[in-house]
């Protein structure tokens, strides 16, 4: 990746955090106000988008070389989610109705996103694929449904750790936790299937035509999820959340995010450096042996 | 082209029709192996009856699908049929509709079975076959697709069912509840939702699994 690629994407995100987060956090506990004057609709926006376009710089323009980089998100992304999870457990007060439970909201909520980010993005690295038969966007689509897989895997724990006390039940079949469950499945035998595909140029094919066909149906079970059978709460957004539950969700989605494109960014690197091994030529045999075996 | 292909195909599946008989004894055994599951009791067999036909149907369905790239397999007779001057979405389309023509026929094959272990009979036979045309689509496009993957790699009786199942979710929950509200009595009128779903699921899959079924087998 190219140096000041990498330090725009910072640049992005440390706008994105600063709006997102330390905005908040100045108006609540430092009595200060740090907005620089800018509307709350444009620090929101700055936030999103900030965010937005710095992982997809990250992801896009990163040539698996350096590995101090991915490093450093990581940490940065554990820190924030150190910070965050400290908020959520002992400062912001707990809820009204849910109490104590409600807590798990903090991490619960960031995973649901970027569980859903993680495979979207595998979907776009497949469709990428198809187009340009760049072995760089295979790494990237493995990276990508291994993270997402990971999410998923925790949401599904998370949802069944906040069911039980919350509806008495561990699994109630909701259509998010339901979708996100068969999501886990579908992705989870993408993965099998790279590994018992030999041929890469096969493998990578037909990962990117099974992931397109298993991201395609994710609105189809969330819908028939939902005819089916529904209890989930409503959605919150920041206008029915009060302030002091926005900062450890904002630090841990920050945290998560940049967790999660730290994680792609290596275990893409290990795809591409896998793949290059695969391809390279068997270091010691001569000609006639080649021959022979053949 | 596409005539060749499906003539093809059914020939295939009319040569071995004795696979046939041995999926439809396959779907039998497991109808009457659900009910033990559940224990004799009419009233409970009968609620449960239109899921037990549908996973029946959707464990049958595995084997016949893994069966229509078994020949191709053989003496490399897939890279022969696509040197063929021909799209190769033809031979797709072909094999996909022999396999849901196969399915329905199971399908309507396994309802007496249904209707006599569970006592879930009914006279609206035009919309249960209907129901069961549309469900048997939906699992034999996106199925025969993930077939010509995993025909070709090791391990194929597990993977197939592995990524199959977790992507006809859908189509297996609004054929159940369909065929549910056909047995049991529909007075809200829901099946026409459910059948809606059906529908879209089998547009969107027919086409998707066809436009992507050339990248499956290109060298």
């Amino acid at each position: 990746m190219k140096r000041n690629l990498f330090w725009l994407a910072v640049a992005l995100l440390a706008a994105a955090i600063y709006f997102g987060l330390l905005v908040t956090m100045g108006d609540q506990y430092l009595h200060a106000n740090l907005s620089l004057g800018l509307p709350v609709a444009a620090q929101a926006l700055i936030a999103f988008l900030g965010g937005l376009a710095a992982i997809i710089i990250l992801l896009v323009a990163d040539d698996f070389r350096n590995l101090s980089r991915p490093k450093a998100l990581g940490i940065a992304g554990l820190l924030l989610l150190l910070i965050g999870s400290y908020f959520g457990l002992f400062v912001a007060p707990p809820e009204q109705f849910m109490g104590e439970t409600q807590r798990i909201m903090y991490v619960h909520v960031p995973t649901a996103w970027f569980a859903l980010v993680a495979m979207t993005l595998a979907f776009v690295a497949a469709v990428v694929f198809l187009f340009s038969a760049d072995y760089d966007w295979d790494a990237r689509m493995e990276a990508s449904i291994e993270v997402g897989v990971v999410l998923a895997f925790l949401l599904c724990c998370q949802g069944a750790i906040w069911a039980k006390p919350t509806w008495g039940v561990w699994w109630d079949w909701d259509p998010r936790l339901t979708t996100t469950a068969v999501l886990l499945f579908a992705f989870l035998g993408i993965l099998a299937l790279r590994k018992f595909v030999d041929d890469p140029h096969r493998r990578a094919m037909w990962s990117a035509v099974a992931t397109i066909v298993a991201y395609v149906d994710v609105p189809i079970v969330y819908f028939s999820v939902k005819w089916w059978n529904s209890l989930h709460q409503q959605q919150s957004n920041p206008n029915t959340v009060s302030k002091p539950f926005w900062i450890p969700l904002r630090a841990n989605a920050f945290g998560i995010l940049l967790l999660m494109t730290a994680f792609i960014m290596l275990r893409a690197r290990v795809a591409a450096l896998r793949l290059e091994h695969e391809l390279a030529p068997p270091p010691a045999l001569d000609g006639s042996e080649i021959g022979e075996t053949v | 082209m596409l005539i060749a292909a499906l003539r093809k195909e059914l020939l295939l599946q009319w040569r071995t029709r004795a696979q046939f008989m041995a999926v439809f004894v396959f779907g039998a055994a497991a109808l009457l192996l659900f009910s033990f599951a559940v224990g004799p009791v009419a009233e409970m067999l009968r609620q449960f009856s239109a899921g037990f036909l549908w996973l029946g149907l959707l464990l049958s369905s595995t084997l016949t699908l893994a069966e229509s790239f078994h020949a191709e397999m053989e003496n490399r007779a897939l890279e022969g049929l696509l040197l063929l001057p021909a799209n190769p979405r033809a031979l797709y389309y072909g094999k996909a509709i022999a396999n849901w023509l196969q399915l329905i026929l199971l399908g309507i094959a396994l309802v007496p079975v249904m209707v006599i272990l569970y006592d879930a009979g009914t006279t609206r036979i035009g919309s249960l076959i209907m129901v069961i045309a549309l469900g048997t689509a939906g699992l034999s496009a996106p199925g025969t697709l993930y077939a010509a993957m995993t025909a070709q790699v090791r391990s194929k009786q597990t993977l197939l069912p592995l990524l199959l199942f977790p992507l006809i979710v859908p189509a297996l929950l609004a054929s159940v509840k369909a065929t549910s509200l056909i047995i049991l009595g529909d007075p809200m009128n829901q099946s026409r939702a459910w059948i809606i779903l059906l529908l879209a699921f089998d547009a969107i899959y027919w086409s998707l699994c066809g436009l992507l079924f050339v990248q499956v087998v290109e060298e």
